[in-house]
């Protein structure tokens, strides 16, 4: 099993973060795993992307051509990614961010309003976390309990208080996603 | 035991593995893609525990003439840039192997020339295997293609700097700098002692005892008598190396009718490539050159007498492609694709390259 992700979005949204997520989730599975970051001159605000690579067997190319799953934050990296996702793949997106409608018809499009999730619980840093519970309910592709595992070797240890909080967050996410088409 | 899988960057693994070498010290200045490894490097605060020097220079010049300075005490010595921070050190590289001492130098290279872009580029290739600075004189150059070899590289490149009394750099680049893949750390390994340094180190300037020569470190020579043998000595030096320190890798190439050529991060793309032609029935292969410089000529050559063409896949305009067609010598058909200023090619991009300017 191989899964291709890009994840792209504003910078500030928790895109860079999101897939160290995965990637540590994946390494505590017993994945191989690469995380391959856009490292521009990317601020609060400007574009910002990652390809995490999760797979059975090594890795070649961290740089692809296309992915088997897009999770789109934001109005440019919908005009950016549409057309890499392979056909049959997956695009994943924020219903806030997103203005046009998703044009390709051979894919499975799925939305989570994570933004307004975040919103209600008044917590806007969860807003990455819903989006990687939506994710993990379409694709289980690594377990609950070793993306908590891969959350607290990702996060310093003076942010572990805040792991129920994300957990919370992925649980929500996975109940608040709706495929589109 | 198993030991412990990691997950981190290829700058981060080069800062852990050189704590764990057992390095004495690292002098640098930041720049982007590499100023990770200087950042690790003061979080882990080595001086508390193995006692390694970590120093911010006040500039990149300085931070070559400090390892120029530890390096003539026969300490294991290192420094790390980007490609415009490597073209300022080139001074005082040259000097170090004017001077013959052993250090290690990491090049995470940038698309060029001048400032350029901060986006990853394999544009320093000439810089590094060709001289750099002024002089007859060589770098052993490693060139990484994971994260797992950044760490490594470390190890290998201290020994060998030290078994020449050469300087040995790591050539890699933005993308292997900048992305994160599972690495095993080796093992923890002391410091060498003072003792060990002057038992090993018989060169080394780490105080005159009664009766010994005084042990001059310097690359000046004003008889031109005495600075012609030293260059010898020093060519001697290289052949030695190329005869024994070729280092490469090889990835479907024993049935290939064409080899892609590519060293670390194009190499990475280019098993991808490999995987997807062998898909559609095209019997391709790659060679990866592990060691850049002594350059594996020899197997090339040989492997020009199998295939019927070569691409040379680099992000640069086509300079690994001279070094190919000098050991191919007009034998076969030997082309170059790249991309340049920061721009990476993507796996398809390659393929269709191979088709138009091979079959």
């Amino acid at each position: 099993m191989k899964q291709e992700i890009i994840i792209a979005g504003f910078g500030g949204q928790g895109v860079l973060s999101m897939g160290k997520i995965l990637a540590y989730s994946g390494l505590m599975e017993g994945k191989e795993v690469s995380w391959m970051p856009s490292y521009g001159p990317e601020q609060r605000g400007g574009t910002a992307n990652v390809t995490v690579i999760l797979s059975d067997a090594p890795i070649s190319s961290p740089i692809l051509n296309e992915y088997d799953i897009a999770i789109i934050l934001n109005q440019p990296s919908l005009d950016k990614f549409e057309s890499k996702v392979k056909k049959g793949g997956i695009l994943i997106y924020d219903g806030y961010g997103i203005h046009t409608p998703v044009k390709r018809t051979d894919i499975n499009v799925y939305r989570v309003d994570a933004m307004d999730a975040a919103t209600e619980m008044k917590n806007e840093k969860a807003f990455n976390m819903l989006i990687l519970g939506g994710l993990l309910k379409i694709v289980p592709m690594v377990k609950l309990e070793n993306v908590l595992l891969g959350l607290k070797k990702s996060l310093p240890e003076r942010h572990h208080k805040l792991i129920p909080m994300n957990e919370a967050a992925i649980k929500k996410g996975m109940e608040i996603i709706q495929q589109v088409q | 035991m198993t030991e412990e899988v990691k997950l981190m960057k290829g700058n981060e693994a080069i800062a852990h593995a050189a704590i764990r070498y057992g390095a004495d010290g690292y002098f640098g200045y930041p720049i982007t893609p590499q100023s990770e490894i200087l950042e690790t490097l003061m979080a882990e605060k080595p001086w508390e525990t193995t006692g390694m020097v970590v120093l911010q220079a006040e500039s990149e010049v300085a931070a070559i003439n400090m390892v120029y300075g530890g390096a003539g005490t026969g300490k294991r010595v290192m420094t790390s840039s980007s490609s415009p921070g490597i073209s300022l050190k080139q001074e005082g590289i040259s000097y170090i192997a004017g001077a013959e001492l052993p250090c290690l130098i990491v090049n995470v290279m940038r698309g060029g020339p001048g400032l350029g872009t901060i986006q990853p580029s394999q544009a320093d290739y000439f810089q590094t295997v060709k001289g750099g600075g002024h002089g007859d004189y060589r770098l052993i150059t490693l060139a990484p293609s994971s994260v797992q070899e950044m760490a490594d590289f470390v190890g290998l490149g201290f020994d060998l700097a030290f078994k020449y009394n050469n300087p040995a750099i790591i050539l890699a680049d933005g993308i292997i700098g900048q992305m994160m893949e599972k690495v095993v750390m080796p093992p923890f390994r002391p410091r060498k002692t003072e003792e060990e340094i002057i038992a090993e180190c018989p060169w080394a300037a780490q105080g005159k005892p009664a009766g010994r020569k005084l042990n001059v470190i310097t690359s000046l020579e004003l008889d031109p008598a005495i600075m012609e043998e030293n260059n010898i000595r020093f060519q001697a030096k290289y052949r030695k190396i190329e005869e024994n320190e070729v280092r490469y890798e090889e990835f479907h190439c024993d049935d290939a009718e064409y080899l892609l050529i590519a060293f670390g991060s194009s190499a990475r793309i280019c098993q991808k490539v490999v995987e997807n032609a062998r898909a559609e029935g095209c019997k391709l292969g790659l060679l990866r050159p592990i060691t850049l410089w002594p350059f594996p000529s020899k197997i090339i050559a040989q492997y020009a007498d199998k295939v019927k063409g070569m691409l040379s896949v680099e992000l640069n305009a086509g300079q690994m492609v001279e070094d190919i067609r000098l050991a191919v010598n007009g034998k076969i058909k030997v082309e170059h694709f790249g991309r340049l200023g920061g721009i990476v090619f993507t796996p398809d991009e390659v393929l269709a390259a191979l088709k138009e300017k091979l079959f």
